[in-house]
């Protein structure tokens, strides 16, 4: 994902003189050709999140295009109230662009998770929250990101994450993705998550359950929609995601849910608290009860 | 001494007053202290601008960090002609623009929206980035309060606008020493207060904050590929000298013994206060 994010930026600031890519001292090999091509455009302001945010926002303020990128857990912690102020309660035209997202960072511990920043962040009025699932649709959000007029948080994993899309698709802010069709059940995620909980329709399917796989890479504003047919067509939704169960995509879709006034089957799979223990994502992920095992057996106590 | 600026300085802070008083209250004190300052940079020769044309893109820019003083930079600005000067009376009212903290896109000629301190310094970094990559020959003024500098923000901007050696950067601190609570080296001392900004990289003047011709004189100090920092001592509630030096006027309004100093000491009038209160959009 950062490498797809980093060669669609890249292109984007050669062909525009007024994207800017504003990092927080991360990444130091990825960035050469930033260095060597982009000039003045490419700029390292060092470890200040904060300080980053508000002269994005003062950029912007001159017309500037600032993609502003550094761990996702320190813009949405450190920096939030920069992010609020400078750049939402102004609605300048700045992309907040945080990497790690969810417990991607396993072995750093909660300190780099960005578990909490999705319910921190959809709650901020003109910020409009991408989460992208695979290496194309990094590209595609990227650019979405640049072409929509306002604030944009973008939420990127790492660069493990494998490839989801078979073809081409067309990418929409706000438009979710039927990945998997089923009726049975719908499963819904966002992020490298998705891969799981492809992984566990699989498994699903192989006991004869039909699980309906959606993509909500738009946390804000949310496909509601999407979220209506699959009330209606399968009657049992889940949310997996490696957020904290408070707040988060979860929460976002049980909004939807409880508004809808149908009294359907639902369920959050989220963090209950700090993530806990280390290792790989995969372990780490299991560990703390958001991996596929949680999910298929979250399903299948309702079959 | 330019005393047709001393009277624009004092017609800002009886403007300042008049807002207080149609809404009931406002951070008199810092309104007060950062009135000469506003008002030199304003009609003092200092700055470019054109009230006619807000959005014109070559202008200067004044980020007022310290947004409590917002009744201060309201007052200049509808002095200078971005807004009609009665419609000064609607501050803090519903249906007015003019709120407790400035907003850009609302007011014309306010080009942030501050409030929460230790914001203004790196947005002002930005737009001077923005201006140097630009070849614009625009000068951005930021204005802090120096409580404000406890702020850990203000010194990630700090070491920022040197090491980009932003040389069309000039931030003023309205030094008066006092903070909502008591004097700032009672609370957390700031003290050597230049030394700290010269140790950051600053190119600092220190001045007189209420001599017009010292601030001017300091307003257009430069230093090639260094940003200055002016360190504007001054007086929280200067011109009322009920006020002066004293912590309680951060946010007060006087009482019936207090007005009438007041009035006297800004030239308003019975007249004055009995105006009606019209928002007028």
């Amino acid at each position: 994902m950062r490498t797809a994010y980093l060669d669609t930026l890249y292109d984007l600031a050669k062909k525009d003189k007024n994207v800017y890519a504003l990092i927080s001292d991360n990444g130091a090999i990825v960035y050469d050709k930033y260095r060597k091509d982009l000039g003045e455009q490419y700029l390292n302001l060092g470890i200040s999140e904060a300080n980053m945010l508000g002269m994005a926002a003062g950029m912007a303020s001159c017309g500037k295009i600032p993609f502003a990128y550094t761990i996702g857990a320190f813009l949405a912690y450190r920096a939030f109230e920069f992010l609020r102020n400078d750049i939402c309660l102004q609605n300048q035209n700045v992309k907040v662009v945080g990497t790690g997202a969810g417990e991607v960072y396993s072995a750093l511990g909660p300190t780099h998770h960005a578990t909490e920043d999705l319910g921190g962040l959809r709650s901020l009025p003109n910020l409009t929250v991408l989460c992208p699932a695979s290496p194309m649709e990094v590209k595609k959000a990227t650019m979405a990101a640049y072409e929509h007029q306002g604030p944009v948080y973008l939420r990127l994993g790492t660069n493990k994450e494998t490839e989801l899309y078979a073809n081409d698709y067309p990418f929409r802010i706000g438009k979710g993705v039927t990945l998997r069709e089923g009726k049975d059940v719908a499963l819904i995620g966002t992020g490298s998550m998705l891969k799981d909980i492809l992984d566990a329709a699989k498994r699903l399917q192989e006991k004869g359950i039909q699980a309906r796989v959606i993509n909500l890479h738009t946390i804000k504003p949310l496909d509601r929609e999407i979220i209506f047919q699959a009330i209606e067509e399968t009657g049992k939704i889940i949310v997996a995601e490696d957020h904290n169960i408070i707040g988060g995509l979860g929460s976002a879709v049980a909004e939807v849910v409880a508004e809808s006034g149908e009294g359907i089957k639902f369920k959050r799979i989220g963090l209950k608290g700090f993530s806990k223990g280390y290792g790989t994502y995969e372990q780490v992920k299991e560990a703390n009860g958001v991996g596929i095992k949680e999910i298929c057996s979250q399903v299948e106590r309702w079959f | 001494m330019d005393y047709e600026l001393m009277e624009t300085c004092k017609e800002i802070r009886k403007e300042i007053f008049m807002q207080a008083y149609h809404a009931g209250g406002a951070h008199l004190g810092a309104s007060f202290s950062v009135a000469d300052i506003l008002g030199t940079l304003y009609f003092g020769g200092v700055l470019n601008y054109r009230p006619e044309d807000p959005g014109w893109k070559e202008r200067d820019k004044v980020i007022l960090s310290k947004g409590h003083a917002g009744a201060a930079l309201y007052a200049v600005l509808a002095i200078a002609g971005y807004f009609d000067r009665a419609h000064l009376k609607t501050f803090c009212q519903i249906g007015s623009n003019l709120g407790g903290h400035p907003k850009i896109n609302e007011i014309p000629g306010v080009e942030a929206s501050t409030g929460a301190l230790g914001h203004g310094l790196s947005f002002a970094i930005g737009i001077a980035y923005a201006n140097r990559m630009d070849h614009r020959d625009s000068h951005v003024y930021a204005i802090l309060g120096d409580g404000e500098c406890q702020e850990g923000s203000v010194w990630e901007g700090a070491l920022s606008a040197p090491a980009l050696k932003l040389d069309n950067l000039t931030v003023i601190v309205d030094h008066n020493k006092l903070q909502a609570m008591d004097c700032l080296e009672h609370i957390v001392p700031m003290q050597p207060f230049s030394n700290k900004w010269k140790a950051f990289g600053w190119n600092v003047v220190e001045i007189d904050g209420h001599n017009c011709s010292e601030i001017k004189e300091a307003l257009l100090t430069r230093k090639p590929e260094i940003p200055t920092l002016v360190i504007a001592n001054t007086i929280k509630g200067k011109g009322v000298s009920f006020m002066e030096h004293a912590p309680i006027w951060h946010y007060r309004m006087p009482n019936e013994q207090e007005l009438p100093v007041l009035m006297e000491e800004l030239g308003i009038t019975e007249q004055d206060l009995k105006e009606e209160s019209v928002v007028r959009q």
